[in-house]
């Protein structure tokens, strides 16, 4: 554990004390998702930086906390977005906010996506579904950063169409990624009426995406069984598992290494990851129920 | 070493209770030796006698007033160390949702009676609380250990298997063997020193200080459980699906008895509550068990759905996970998770029997 991961835990203990935010915006993702976009209130924002792929702890007061990767530019920490998928007790209590409304913010906690292991080489970004919120930090980084590397690819896939979050900026991306050569691939499992891009799963995208796999990085994220299958996808493609990294999700209620419920194997997942290198993982990957 | 009589043993603890200690040594209650505040020696469990098995805890008389001549109860030094219910903070809306912190006891604890599994077991928790949680820090820098020898262990005992027993070794202030009149007393640390110089007490004989060792060898010979810890971690590692799994599941009520009586785990809840008013809300860690649905919740689903999933987490983690996270097995071999267990599973059973099929696997689900 690197001394700066140990200072986070010390200094955020999971007693409290939390930044405020407030919320200013509030955009629907999908059918069951909605991205709250929050500045710091007052001087709470003082200090405060994350890395592409941490995570914060956010609190509604009396009614909980819930672990929820940060999908903003990292190079504008004092504007956050947090995409939040209502499927509990608390998240569905964050549903009720509206602008104006306070959150706590505790964090940011885990292991970051390693963006330097891919500099002077291709980036490859292999995202399912709500699985594109923990790596969106990553791809403004690197899109903001385009020099630092050569091809930037991204995958990304969902089930439906309407599964697929950031649609409000659909257009945006699509012209800035064109201007920065950005190669974007999408694809769904099942199409809707006037979907322009590919059907299939996220790995049939693989072979267009004509990956040179000597000189690539890989950031995948998504559901557990997507990230098993592109992993070994991507393995086939003759990537070595040194180079692929995926975003892990399990129970967390401290985010400190103190409440345990975030174990996957012996790896503590908010402290260790969520970020982990695929060889760390890729066997735990294949047990059921881990 | 030194010799203290039963009348200097009760100064003893009068002594710690004069100089502001809260007392926490075993007494009877409901039918079980307990830890818990008391006033005094007169509140041990004089004469009392400890059996043990699978499912199974009685009490029993002695025909001698030894105080200590049982294993332990359930009970173990985390329950004060890491509260079953902490505060961790308050937290008011107006002002902004700023937390206040909970104010520290008032009294330290002074242990009495802690076996050397016990001692072990705070030895563990030190790794896993001492660095990051002050509240724990504080309690335990403060504390007091009284440690005692085995000479009777229980039936589900195994510490000789996990190394933690039964002499002291780690841990205590003032370590306790106890004879028919009195104790022999072994000094741990300067401030174990310092509260023996309050009460007489005389040079150990030789023939006294063998008897120490001689006490270990009887609790050695009587140890009522065996575990071959060769290859761990590995032998769990690579045996996670193994049809073991599913027999013990079919077993296991999925109850957390053995995560509650377990002087080690550590896993908690962290829940929020809010006044009726709405104006204050608390944050409360609470034990929790990794036999509970709810405890792997996480992006809409249950990551652990089965006992068998469960049961492998627990003693995974106990035997072998543990140490690659914190350099030391979870398990002292207090047996307490045998003991407790409403169906008597036995956790020392559970890994011979993975050991004996090593490499089997379910062929179909």
């Amino acid at each position: 554990m690197s001394a700066a991961s140990l200072d986070v835990r010390r200094t955020q203990p999971e007693g409290g004390p939390t930044r405020i935010a407030v919320i200013q915006r509030i955009v629907p993702e999908t059918p069951d998702s909605s991205t709250l976009w929050s500045t710091f209130r007052g001087s709470d924002g003082r200090g405060y930086a994350f890395g592409p792929g941490q995570f914060n702890m956010l609190y509604l007061f009396g009614v909980g906390e819930i672990p929820i990767s940060i999908s903003s530019s990292p190079e504008r920490p004092q504007r956050l977005g947090h995409t939040i998928r209502f499927t509990g007790r608390v998240s569905n209590a964050f549903r009720g906010l509206e602008p104006g409304d306070e959150i706590g913010i505790r964090g940011p906690f885990g292991r970051p996506w390693p963006l330097y292991e891919a500099e002077g080489g291709d980036l490859l970004v292999v995202a399912g579904g709500l699985g594109v919120c923990p790596v969106r930090p990553a791809i403004e980084w690197a899109m903001r950063h385009r020099e630092r590397f050569r091809r930037l690819i991204l995958l990304v896939g969902a089930r439906t169409p309407s599964l697929l979050p950031y649609q409000e900026q659909l257009d945006w991306w699509l012209g800035t990624m064109e201007q920065l050569g950005v190669e974007l691939h999408l694809t769904v499992d099942e199409a809707e009426p006037g979907w322009l891009y590919g059907v299939g799963v996220v790995t049939t995208l693989f072979p267009k995406a004509q990956i040179e796999s000597a000189r690539t990085t890989a950031f995948v994220c998504g559901p557990e069984i997507m990230m098993r299958f592109a992993g070994k996808g991507l393995l086939n493609m003759g990537m070595a598992r040194e180079r692929i990294y995926v975003s892990m999700e399990r129970n967390m209620q401290c985010a400190v290494q103190l409440c345990g419920h975030c174990q996957f194997g012996p790896m503590f997942v908010c402290a260790d990851g969520p970020v982990f290198r695929y060889d760390e993982v890729a066997d735990l990957l294949e047990v059921d129920e881990l | 070493m030194r010799y203290l009589d039963r009348s200097g043993f009760a100064g003893l603890l009068a002594s710690l209770s004069e100089a502001g200690y809260d007392l926490i040594g075993p007494t009877v209650r409901d039918g079980a030796i307990v830890l818990d505040h008391v006033d005094g020696a007169g509140d041990l469990p004089a004469g009392v006698s400890e059996e043990q098995g699978p499912g199974t805890y009685r009490l029993g008389r002695r025909d001698d007033e030894r105080m200590f001549a049982w294993a332990h109860g359930s009970d173990a030094g985390k329950r004060f160390l890491f509260p079953p219910r902490e505060v961790l903070a308050t937290i008011h809306r107006n002002g902004g949702m700023r937390a206040e912190p909970v104010p520290e006891e008032a009294r330290p604890f002074a242990f009495v009676g802690l076996r050397s599994c016990d001692l072990h077991a705070i030895a563990i928790q030190d790794r896993v609380f001492m660095d990051l949680d002050p509240a724990y820090r504080r309690r335990r820098e403060r504390a007091v250990f009284i440690g005692v020898n085995c000479e009777v262990p229980g039936g589900t005992c195994f510490c000789v298997s996990m190394q933690t027993g039964p002499r002291c070794s780690v841990g205590f202030d003032l370590a306790l063997t106890e004879l028919d009149a009195g104790f022999l007393v072994e000094e741990g640390t300067p401030r174990g020193s310092e509260l023996l110089a309050a009460v007489e007490t005389r040079e150990a004989t030789a023939p006294e200080v063998d008897e120490v060792e001689r006490v270990a060898d009887r609790a050695r010979a009587a140890m009522g459980r065996v575990l071959d810890t060769s290859d761990l971690p590995d032998l769990l590692y690579r045996n996670r699906t193994h049809p073991r799994w599913k027999d013990v599941a079919e077993r296991c009520l999925a109850c957390g008895n053995c995560t509650n009586a377990c002087p080690t785990c550590f896993c908690h809840d962290v829940v929020d509550d809010v006044t009726l008013t709405g104006d204050e809300a608390t944050r409360t860690r609470e034990w929790a068990t990794c036999f509970s649905a709810e405890y792997s919740w996480a992006a809409g689903e249950v990551v652990r759905p089965t006992h068998a999933g469960r049961y492998r987490q627990w003693l995974t983690h106990k035997f072998a996970s543990w140490i690659d996270q914190y350099g030391t097995s979870g398990c002292v071999g207090c047996g307490r998770c045998i003991t407790w267990c409403p169906v008597g599973i036995d956790v020392t059973e559970e890994i011979a029997a993975i050991r004996f099929r090593d490499g089997e696997v379910v062929v179909a689900g």
